[in-house]
């Protein structure tokens, strides 16, 4: 069997690609397709067409540029010229932009974004280098990138033994929530017995509110294939899947694509690159259940079945799919392995802080002036990614809490807004990294709401198999209900707490372990407002700003 | 989401689009959604372990998960109608009763909560006369909730038909059912 030339293909691809005089990069991903991004594209194709310009000017669909909020986004490169972005970018504005920049020669002045701007400049990427830079459709455009560099030389001159010491070394922690070390998983697969283990791309991102993992699906799916295929190399597993959440359609084509052009390769399959590693990957789509994240109801909905949690141990690397050891990695956290094995681990080490190497991936969102994907060294403070990267509080209102980990995490309030994003410092502060959905809310919003909201998706998504969660939540969630309508008591705040501790101690998984901590973290730090509630008045403002006049509390 | 968590009903007699393209077909051997589902289970190869995409292919070819066709795929793949049923009625998605003509789904992830979702589903409510996780008496309107549309940026998001509104205010979700054909119940009375 050939072996495949990354090398001939990615100068081939070169070649293709500085034919072009100019590139026209239009962000093609969720958010500006649904702000007019499609209309920008087309008028662009238009004005290239109707100047007889194909063979000058390449026209591409990336992945998302970052900055979702000010979308349509297109970047303008010319051969030899500074590339220029310009934002909120409508048909009639792309039509200038190609009349005047890509056909004309002189930029547009009005809807250009500096790219000093600190919603870039503070970032640093490594798991999104190739959004809004290349086409996700095609693997040419990622070997060019040096993609599948790192799977050729694992294969080729690397013992799976020393992938494993290469991704111990770089300190990588899981992406998904936990933060395991993710070298220590694959150790573990790696000295289990058995010919049949599989690893298991946990794509579900169950948190309401973040599309880390889904962007990176759809806008760089090889990446995602190429950290899996490391980790079968390293593990001595023969059977890939990527779980994926059925609200994902659009992920799953493009993954189910880019396995089509991996095999079509070589990169993915049977002998890949000549050796007698083989590895496939198989697709599955959940259904829309939160649960379903957690990796024993995962492995069930996989095989088929209901996906109702079991206790740990045996741990998936003893017993997993089909009995066989099995481990199971977030999105994120497999696509940081080709870079650190083509950069090296002291290189990845050398990101982020002592314990949380690397980057994190966020979607900022929530009541911020800029809000997007952001990719940050861990170990940025909050205050730098609000103020600097997310440009402040939306309206110039004051910065009351963000929260991180969505229905598991908590709040940070304004007063540890130095708080350096890592595991640690997060935990201590009764939040966690969480998987990387970060919200930040202004003093208009109201904390014992946020509670109840979080509150209600748990009671929804519990999969009833424990009674401290199932009924847990549902009590948890009438008593909440009913001090947001003002006819609580203090009584009712003792019970809230007593009752969040027996479900955080005697659930059976994390669904329900970590349920009450958006409750426990909000009556911490905002108690006065669950107080001003049982006592009938209304919610008291953020203390920063006593002139602003916010909505009155309570509905 | 929680709220399509409903027990299997038979189908009611709504005139789901669906239901309107197989119309000519129904009740006869020849409708052609069999076939559509029979290549489906070829392309799984029949294995027990493909239930859920199987459930999946059942739902976007019937617009529901119909009980004849849930005891087909029982036979199918070789599992208790019991197991298929459990499995069915465990993930949120699936639904056992037709869809609207037309539907609604408002975000209520995170970003879009603390950005007023409430407010949006409240006005289709109040104005459409549909009540939230249900269909509308006349079968024209659904109004659904979804999880995070990932377009967390443009929060609130709301999509028609599943066309995103972003940023949406009430009014411009009003008018983008308006424009979708959706108007107030005929006979201007809400449930
Ligand atoms: C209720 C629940 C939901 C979860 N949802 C996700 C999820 O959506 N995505 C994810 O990667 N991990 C999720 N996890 C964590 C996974 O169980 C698992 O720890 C993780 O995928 C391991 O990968 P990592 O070490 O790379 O983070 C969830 C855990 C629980 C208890
Ligand atoms: S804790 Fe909740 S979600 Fe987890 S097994 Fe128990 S009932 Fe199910
Ligand atoms: S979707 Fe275009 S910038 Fe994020
Ligand atoms: S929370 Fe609504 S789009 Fe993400």
């Amino acid at each position: 069997m050939s072996t495949p030339d990354l090398f001939d293909i990615a100068q081939k691809e070169a070649e293709a690609q500085g034919a072009f005089i100019s590139t026209v990069l239009c962000c093609g991903s969720t958010a500006c397709l649904t702000s007019g991004g499609q209309a920008a594209r087309d008028a662009v194709d238009e004005v290239v067409a109707s100047n007889g310009l194909e063979r000058d000017v390449r026209v591409v669909s990336t992945g998302c540029m970052g900055l979702c909020s000010r979308g349509p986004l297109v970047k303008v490169r010319r051969r030899g010229e500074d590339e220029v972005l310009y934002a909120d970018v409508d048909g009639a504005a792309a039509r200038e932009i190609a009349e005047r920049h890509v056909v004309g020669g002189e930029a547009v002045e009005h809807g250009q974004l500096s790219l000093d701007h600190p919603f870039f400049a503070r970032q640093v990427r490594v798991v999104l280098e190739h959004l809004g830079e290349h086409d996700p459709n095609r693997i040419e455009d990622y070997i060019l990138r040096g993609g599948y560099k790192a799977l050729e030389r694992a294969v080729l001159e690397m013992t799976p033994e020393a992938v494993v010491d290469e991704v111990l070394k770089s300190g990588l922690r899981g992406r998904g929530g936990g933060g395991y070390p993710a070298g220590n998983k694959w150790s573990l697969l790696a000295k289990a017995p058995g010919d049949d283990k599989s690893v298991i791309a946990n794509g579900d991102e169950g948190d309401p509110g973040a599309y880390m993992d889904r962007t990176v699906m759809e806008d760089d799916p090889h990446r995602v294939l190429e950290g899996l295929a490391l980790c079968a190399y390293a593990t001595g597993a023969t059977r890939g899947f990527i779980y994926v959440r059925a609200e994902y359609p659009v992920a799953v084509r493009r993954l189910e694509q880019a396995i089509r052009q991996a095999k079509r390769n070589k990169v993915l399959g049977k002998s890949i690159f000549g050796t007698d590693f083989a590895f496939d990957v198989e697709i599955r789509i959940g259904a829309g259940a939160f649960v379903c994240g957690e990796e024993t109801a995962l492995m069930a909905s996989i095989m088929g079945g209901r996906g109702t949690p079991v206790l740990r141990p045996p741990y998936p690397t003893e017993r997993g799919l089909w009995g066989n050891p099995s481990l199971i990695q977030n999105v994120e956290t497999l696509a940081n392995v080709p870079t650190i094995l083509n950069r090296g681990a002291e290189w990845f080490a050398s990101i982020g802080t002592e314990r949380s190497r690397g980057t994190k991936v966020f979607a900022l969102a929530g009541k911020l002036e800029n809000t997007g994907l952001i990719e940050v060294p861990m170990g940025i403070t909050l205050r730098e990614i609000v103020e600097d990267i997310g440009g402040g509080v939306a309206g110039g209102r004051p910065f009351k809490a963000a929260q991180t980990g969505g229905p598991s995490g908590g709040c940070i309030p304004a007063k540890h807004l130095d708080t350096s994003m890592d595991y640690e410092s997060l935990q201590a502060l009764g939040s966690i990294m969480g998987s990387g959905g970060l919200i930040v809310m202004d003093d208009e919003v109201k904390m014992p709401e946020v509670a109840r909201f979080f509150m209600q998706f748990c009671m929804d998504e519990s999969c009833g198999k424990c009674l401290p969660c199932r009924a847990g939540t549902h009590e948890l969630h009438e008593l909440l209900k009913k001090v947001c309508a003002g006819e609580g008591t203090l009584l009712d705040l003792d019970r809230l707490e007593t009752l969040c501790e027996v479900v955080r101690d005697n659930s059976l998984c994390g669904l329900g372990q970590t349920a009450p901590n958006p409750v426990l973290s909000t009556l911490h730090y905002f108690r006065e407002e669950y107080e001003a509630l049982v006592a009938g008045a209304a919610v008291p403002q953020a203390s920063a700003q006593p002139g602003v006049n916010a909505q009155d509390g309570s509905a | 989401m929680a709220d399509q968590r409903t027990t299997p009903t038979a189908g009611a007699e709504r005139p789901t689009p669906a239901a309107k393209a197989a119309a000519a077909g129904n009740g006869s051997a020849e409708d052609p959604r069999e076939k559509m589902l029979t290549t489906q289970l070829k392309k799984v190869r029949y294995r027990a372990d493909a239930l859920i995409e199987v459930l999946h292919a059942v739902q976007d070819i019937y617009g529901f998960l119909d009980p004849v066709q849930l005891l087909r795929v029982a036979t199918e793949l070789q599992l208790p109608p019991s197991r298929v049923l459990g499995v069915a009625t465990f993930y949120h998605l699936f639904t056992f009763e037709p869809k609207g003509e037309h539907t609604c789904t408002v975000c209520t992830g995170t970003a879009c909560f603390v950005k007023g979702a409430d407010e949006l589903i409240a006005a289709v409510e109040r104005e459409l006369g549909v009540p939230e996780g249900q269909t509308r008496e006349d079968g024209v309107l659904s109004l659904l909730q979804a999880r995070c549309v990932g377009a967390c940026g443009l929060a609130p998001v709301a999509l028609v038909d599943g066309v995103v509104v972003g940023k949406a205010t009430s009014d411009m979700l009003l008018t983008a059912l308006d424009k979708a054909g959706v108007g107030p119940m005929a006979d201007g009375g809400a449930s």
